[in-house]
């Protein structure tokens, strides 16, 4: 395993190095030590490696990450997994705002609460979070999977397009055009494979789902103020 | 931009090092804001005195008999200490007004900064590490205390337009964000008779506070009304005598961070302003929840309402 310490040898190093690891490197783990709340540490990977980040971190942390699995042991800023194409990434602690938003594809697993704006413009990224979420999470969603096993905030899913919403715990309320659906048998099984994938012991019988009601696709008059 | 910082003391065995430690968290933050910086700090009292700390961009020969000048004026007892542009004048406190009366004669580009029992606040423009340097911060003890570093926005960077804000008599407030409503906020409150100085968008939220508690509102009635009154981004951090309070607009996209140990409460624009501070590996970290009023003192159990 390759130990970095950040605080010595600083940022622009580090993503340097871990952008020059290609899919054969024989350095597949990698372990960060002295974040320290610093911004975009390990952001842009393109290689199946294993990144621990021991601590905290700011802005951006693990941004359009591919193929690797980032694992921060601690909490993280604003941003975190921001536009994600493939790959993992894990939080230990709390998420602020707007983790995973854009996000393309991958997970990220979130076992403390996120913030508000939580999968905001989601596009095919799957987000598991263990504790709740804040206000206008999965803003204008595309696509993806958005799992909350405790609560969420204010206008959930405004404005949503495609994407499923799972919630175990209340809903303080629904943004415009997001609506409660029905869980079918479909739905049971693609919540538990994730709720396995992000390695949370819920039931997925406990989960509401809550979607598009696809009323905004197309310009209605009776939708204008 | 803009970055805060605020430190709340539990353990007294700190106090000697309140300046120290709200200086690191300030530098930390240079980089959210280069444009002025402001501090702070709540310190020692002396019964029946009031502290006014003022401001000259010709300290030289405006401070230079201040004191002596001040106290024949008011027939009061009145001393004087500088530091840079910066000048703290100690008097006894119902002779407040009659000061600042003769100041405005005497001293016409002398400015108020602050005044309270043990508020003081030094503010100018330039980095934290410069605007700290200059008035010693790093020495400074105290209970608690508030940081500001700029990215200015709204108005001028000046002086003036530098945080914190005095609200009130050892009240005062820091800002990140920017107030949309306020030039008409402005007129309104001028109507009302209340003396706003600047074009600066926090002024006008401080003098709003400061109007709102001067017509019978607490600081947390206050801050609960300016949730349905000011318009725009704001994550304000408020100073009061026994402690502070942090607000944060409903959409909160300017950031908070809080930490609370057995021996501190301390909150930063991000996480990075906090992690050189004393058992911090152990402190609970939370963000602080929108359209939510905090409340940490000395005297009282921290409180946090929902608006």
């Amino acid at each position: 395993m390759q130990t970095f310490d950040l605080e010595a040898e600083g940022l622009r190093a580090l993503n340097a190095t871990l952008h020059a690891q290609s899919a054969h490197t024989n350095q597949t783990h990698w372990q960060i030590i002295n974040p320290k709340g610093s911004h975009a540490i390990a952001v842009g990977l393109d290689a199946p490696i294993e990144v621990n980040i021991k601590g905290s971190t700011g802005y951006y942390c693990a941004g359009m990450n591919k193929q690797a699995t980032v694992h921060v042991h601690g909490s993280v800023g604003p941003g975190t997994a921001e536009n994600m194409m493939s790959g993992m990434v894990v939080v230990e602690g709390d998420a602020s705002q707007y983790a995973g938003a854009t996000g393309h594809g991958g997970t990220l697993v979130i076992k403390g609460n996120a913030s508000s704006r939580c999968g905001i413009s989601m596009k095919g990224i799957d987000i598991i979070v263990h504790g709740n979420i804040g206000h206008m999470s999965a803003f204008m969603a595309q696509s993806g999977n958005l799992v909350v096993c405790g609560d969420a905030g204010d206008a959930l899913g405004d404005s949503i397009y495609e994407a499923r919403l799972f919630v175990r715990g209340s809903v303080k309320s629904l943004g415009a055009d997001c609506i409660e659906k029905e869980m079918r048998p479909e739905h049971v099984a693609i919540l538990e494979e994730l709720l396995e994938r992000g390695q949370c012991d819920a039931k997925a019988s406990e989960f509401r789902r809550y979607g598009s009601a696809r009323q905004l696709y197309n310009f209605n008059i009776d939708n204008a103020y | 931009m803009c970055g805060i910082v605020g430190l709340f003391l539990k353990d007294a065995g700190l106090q000697p090092e309140l300046g120290t430690l709200l200086t690191d968290m300030l530098i930390t933050m240079t980089d959210r804001g280069p444009d002025s910086a402001g501090i702070a700090i709540y310190g020692e009292e002396t019964t029946g005195n009031a502290k006014l700390t003022v401001q000259s961009n010709t300290p030289d020969t405006d401070f230079d008999t201040l004191d002596n000048d001040l106290r024949k004026r008011i027939r009061g007892k009145v001393t004087m200490t500088t530091k840079d542009t910066h000048a703290v004048l100690s008097l006894q406190a119902d002779q407040v007004a009659t000061a600042r009366q003769v100041l405005l004669e005497i001293r016409p580009n002398v400015r108020v900064m602050s005044h309270g029992s043990t508020l003081e606040i030094y503010k100018e423009v330039g980095l934290p590490k410069d605007v700290a340097e200059r008035f010693d911060i790093r020495k400074m003890s105290g209970t608690h205390g508030i940081g500001h570093t700029r990215m200015a926005t709204e108005s001028a960077v000046t002086t003036m337009g530098a945080h914190p804000f005095n609200t009130g008599i050892d009240q005062c407030l820091v800002h990140n964000g920017s107030l949309s409503n306020h030039n008409s906020l402005r007129r309104k409150l001028r109507r009302l008779g209340v003396h706003i100085e600047t074009e600066n968008d926090t002024e006008v939220g401080a003098a709003y506070l400061t109007w709102k508690m001067q017509t019978g509102a607490t600081l947390g009635e206050a801050l609960t009304s300016s949730l349905d009154d000011l318009d725009g981004f704001f994550t304000f951090v408020v100073g009061t005598r026994d402690g502070f309070g942090v607000v944060r607009d409903p959409i909160a996209c300017k950031p908070a961070v809080m930490a609370e140990t057995d021996q501190f409460v301390a909150f930063g624009s991000e996480y990075r302003a906090l992690v050189n501070l004393p058992g911090i590996e152990n402190a609970k970290v939370w963000e602080p929840e929108p359209a939510t009023v905090y409340f940490w003192s000395h005297t009282h159990s921290p409180t946090a309402k929902a608006a």
